[in-house]
């Protein structure tokens, strides 16, 4: 579904990332996983076309979206939810989730789709016409999802679904992400928290300065003493 | 489609009151004075500034200075085209200009954010000013230029109509999902790029479409003043007055700069005939005042002590 092809990008001169390959199938979720300013941010952005690689392709069901432009790409069915949520704090919940359906498929469609994000998040049905900004940390957290989800999304990518929660929220988001590839979503996660990632996810990439360290299934990471020694502390 | 069924959307009651006030207003030369005609007119312009200023700051936070910039670009379209086109034409030749204008100078300067935004801009009428001065004296040999006079109650027509469609299209961008958009812009920019909005496009076309109606409001107010030099026409005050009626009246609704505007300017005009010397003193302590007592404006003001009253009314019941 998405393949990407030996990937350098830069940030003016210096080269973020190296040599970068990786892919995704449908229906799978992949994580990427590395310690801070490994680049796992970087390949996301680069995906969803907020930076353009210096050379490399990524392609998107066959299609080159390198070069193209982070609405086309939207409209190609990639999803983002950002680091940290970035929901909209002084707009009402509801008016979030509309923006999530901006694109012009999606838009057609909002009434329908916002109906199915409440059935996942029923908290936001709740919340509806409240500001985003009286929404707690969590709760933000669930908006920013669901507004990934607005889109009608094929391929979502996920940055630090879980950074600054509590430990039961974690476990709900992660539940979450397994329901969303229950529904034929394809799903790309960056996480730090690798041990829950590695269980959830079908394959992962360890990325380090920038360059791919260690790829596979997660099964068989979980059990290499390179992922155990570096990330899990064993 | 959807546009035009958002029109019907609007409570009746606002419909009603919107309608009346406009035949009011479209039918005063019947029953008004002459000088009431004229007054009117100069405060629908403020309102035309004031209201298209606010259609591209209040949801996005991109505080504009160039308002004169258009406003004059209108005036001088006017003053060259005046005499070749009939007077509509003129006045959207008006507005297309300022439109073009600000397309270019959206797409240079958009990339800017905060003050540097601001500067640039206020920087624009000045260039602008001077440009067209060098020009007039070393290429053209003139200072200034007549502008053909039109009848007062046809030019009070023609801004009525601006107005009109000017609230109008404010109206539907604001109910529309580019609208949500311009909102999405200015809480986070990164943000609304990744859920898939041209971000840079919608900045500049809104940027754009207010200008048109500062410009179309210059062209028509062109054929008041019938002479015109670089000085009149790009006067920096028309850059000021509409930022600080939008602060005085608000932005959260609809029709909170008109109020601010329509306010503003009726003192202006009162304080400038009847105190010519205390004008800039007095109007000085006004905006202070406002400034400092108002953060939403009178029409959050009023909206605050109306809900107040609400609910006393309810504990009372």
């Amino acid at each position: 579904m998405l393949d990407i092809n030996h990937l350098d990008t830069f940030y003016g001169k210096a080269q973020a990332l190296w040599n970068i390959s990786l892919s995704v199938d449908k229906g799978e979720i992949v994580a990427l996983v590395g310690s801070n300013g490994a680049g796992k941010t970087t390949l996301l952005n680069t995906i969803c076309g907020l930076l353009h690689p210096a050379s490399g392709s990524i392609s998107f069901l066959g299609e080159r979206i390198d070069g193209l432009t982070p609405h086309a790409i939207v409209e190609l069915g990639i999803s983002h939810v950002p680091e940290g949520g970035r929901v909209f704090t002084s707009m009402t919940v509801r008016e979030n989730l509309e923006m999530g359906a901006y694109t012009y498929h999606a838009w057609k469609r909002k009434d329908e789709t916002i109906k199915q994000v409440y059935q996942v998040f029923p908290v936001l049905k709740e919340r509806e016409r409240q500001l985003a900004r009286t929404l707690s940390g969590g709760e933000q957290q669930m908006l920013a999802v669901g507004r990934g989800l607005m889109s009608r999304p094929k391929l979502c990518l996920f940055d630090e679904p879980s950074y600054g929660l509590s430990p039961i929220l974690v476990a709900e988001v992660f539940r979450v992400i397994k329901s969303l590839r229950e529904q034929g979503i394809t799903i790309l996660l960056v996480e730090q928290n690798v041990r829950q990632t590695l269980e959830v996810a079908d394959r992962a990439c360890v990325l380090e300065n920038g360059r791919v360290e260690v790829e596979g299934a997660c099964d068989r990471l979980l059990t290499s003493d390179y992922v155990r020694k570096a990330y899990l502390g064993l | 489609m959807d546009i035009i069924r958002g029109v019907f959307k609007m409570p009746r009651l606002w419909w009603l009151i919107s309608l009346i006030l406009l035949v009011l207003l479209a039918t005063l030369p019947l029953y008004g004075s002459a000088y009431t005609v004229i007054l009117i007119t100069a405060i629908i312009m403020y309102v035309i500034l004031t209201v298209s200023w606010t259609m591209f700051f209040a949801p996005t936070g991109y505080l504009s200075l160039a308002t004169a910039a258009f406003f004059g670009i209108g005036i001088y379209t006017m003053a060259i085209l005046g005499e070749q086109l009939p007077l509509l034409p003129a006045v959207i030749a008006g507005g297309l200009v300022s439109f073009v204008v600000a397309l270019i100078v959206g797409a240079i300067t958009l990339r800017l954010r905060g003050v540097y935004f601001t500067i640039f801009t206020f920087g624009l009428v000045e260039l602008i000013k001077h440009l067209l001065l060098f020009w007039e004296i070393n290429v053209t040999g003139t200072r200034g230029r007549f502008v053909v006079l039109e009848n007062n109650n046809t030019i009070f027509g023609v801004i009525l109509g601006i107005f009109v469609v000017l609230m109008l299209t404010y109206y539907l961008l604001r109910r529309s999902k580019y609208g949500l958009a311009l909102r999405s812009i200015g809480e986070n920019e990164e943000a609304a790029a990744h859920l898939g909005v041209n971000v840079n496009l919608l900045k500049v076309f809104t940027f754009a479409l207010s200008a048109f109606f500062m410009g179309a409001a210059g062209a028509i107010m062109a054929t008041r003043w019938t002479y015109v030099d670089p000085y009149v026409a790009f006067n920096v005050l028309h850059s000021f007055l509409p930022v600080l009626m939008a602060i005085f009246g608000g932005m959260s609704q609809l029709y909170s700069p008109i109020i601010g505007a329509v306010i503003f300017a009726y003192i202006e005009e009162q304080l400038l005939t009847r105190f010519p010397e205390y004008f800039m003193l007095i109007f000085g302590v006004i905006l202070v005042v406002a400034i400092l007592y108002l953060p939403n404006g009178l029409v959050g003001l009023v909206r605050k002590w109306w809900q107040k009253g609400l609910r006393e009314e309810n504990v009372n019941s």
